[in-house]
């Protein structure tokens, strides 16, 4: 499995992803500025202040030329994991589902939180059981997920009871596309990789993504 | 053409930027003030003003949580 990792400006945890990814398998960075995916299995699109966040999060990194082929990429099934920022970015492509709003506390948070695995069927969950607890770290200023109009979305991962840091809509850390190959989380799974830094829970997701067949 | 793009947070979604303000206002004495909600203006000089509601619905508003006013003069 090779992954690769887009790099934006203004990114800043493309590096521990990378790392996280090659715990468990080869992996590269992607310049937002290439088209090329370089033939990797999957991409990760990281957290961090992509284009500064500016307008809006996620609005102007949806139209960066890496994106059309991350876009085209997942829409011919390639599995696509957005972590944070990533998650925003994601949503502004229309890969997933819904917003993400400032949290409800206004606050930056940056904490650890437990989130229980509701849907291990997807292929970034696939180590994992439901009702599982994983414990990652949360840390952002945006992350308040909103459902769409039509409130369907495919729930993988919800905080814990009292572990909620932004006020999400029914307590949802971590959804999928109805195909289930395109992942967004707000937890930095990247961050939670090594028992070193409190949990190794995070690589779950990496390796569940990398027994996937290529 | 000169335009300005109102973007304001849709309504029926929670505004903590506007509820700080509204907080944050009879802190100061400045009373009887309700349903703050803060938005962001953008403003731009374009030929084509038939443009501006795709722009609006492309990028400069998410409209899943915001509403888009178009003022040109």
């Amino acid at each position: 499995m090779k992954f690769g990792i887009v790099r934006f400006p203004g990114s800043c945890d493309e590096v521990d992803a990378q790392l996280a990814a090659s715990r468990v398998g080869q992996a590269e960075l992607l310049w937002h500025g290439d088209r090329d995916l370089r033939g990797v299995d999957a991409v990760i699109v990281p957290g961090g202040f992509s284009y500064g966040d500016y307008l809006r999060v996620g609005a102007i990194a949806r139209f960066s030329p890496v994106m059309e082929s991350v876009i085209e990429f997942a829409r011919g099934g390639g599995p696509v994991l957005g972590i944070c920022n990533g998650f925003q970015v994601l949503c502004e492509a229309g890969l997933l589902p819904g917003a993400l709003l400032p949290t409800a506390g206004l606050r930056f948070v940056c904490r650890q939180v437990d989130c229980v695995v509701e849907d291990a069927g997807t292929p970034f969950t696939r180590d994992t059981a439901p009702g599982d607890v994983l414990s990652i770290p949360v840390k952002h200023t945006t992350g308040r997920y909103h459902r769409p109009p039509d409130g369907d979305v495919r729930v993988v991962l919800r905080y814990a009871p009292g572990h909620n840091p932004n006020g999400s809509e029914d307590d949802i850390a971590a959804i999928a596309s109805e195909a289930g190959n395109v992942f967004g989380l707000m937890p930095h799974p990247e961050h939670a990789v090594d028992p070193l830094t409190g949990s190794a829970d995070g690589l779950k997701i990496f390796s569940s993504l990398a027994a996937v067949p290529a | 053409m000169r335009a300005r793009v109102l973007v304001r947070p849709k309504a029926g979604i929670l505004d903590p930027q506007g509820k700080a303000v509204e907080r944050a206002l009879p802190a100061l004495g400045f009373d009887g003030v309700q349903n703050v909600h803060v938005g962001r203006l953008i403003e731009l000089d374009v030929e084509d003003p038939g443009q501006l509601e795709a722009m609006c619905e492309k990028l400069l508003a998410n409209p899943l949580i915001e509403d888009f006013e178009i003022q040109t003069s």
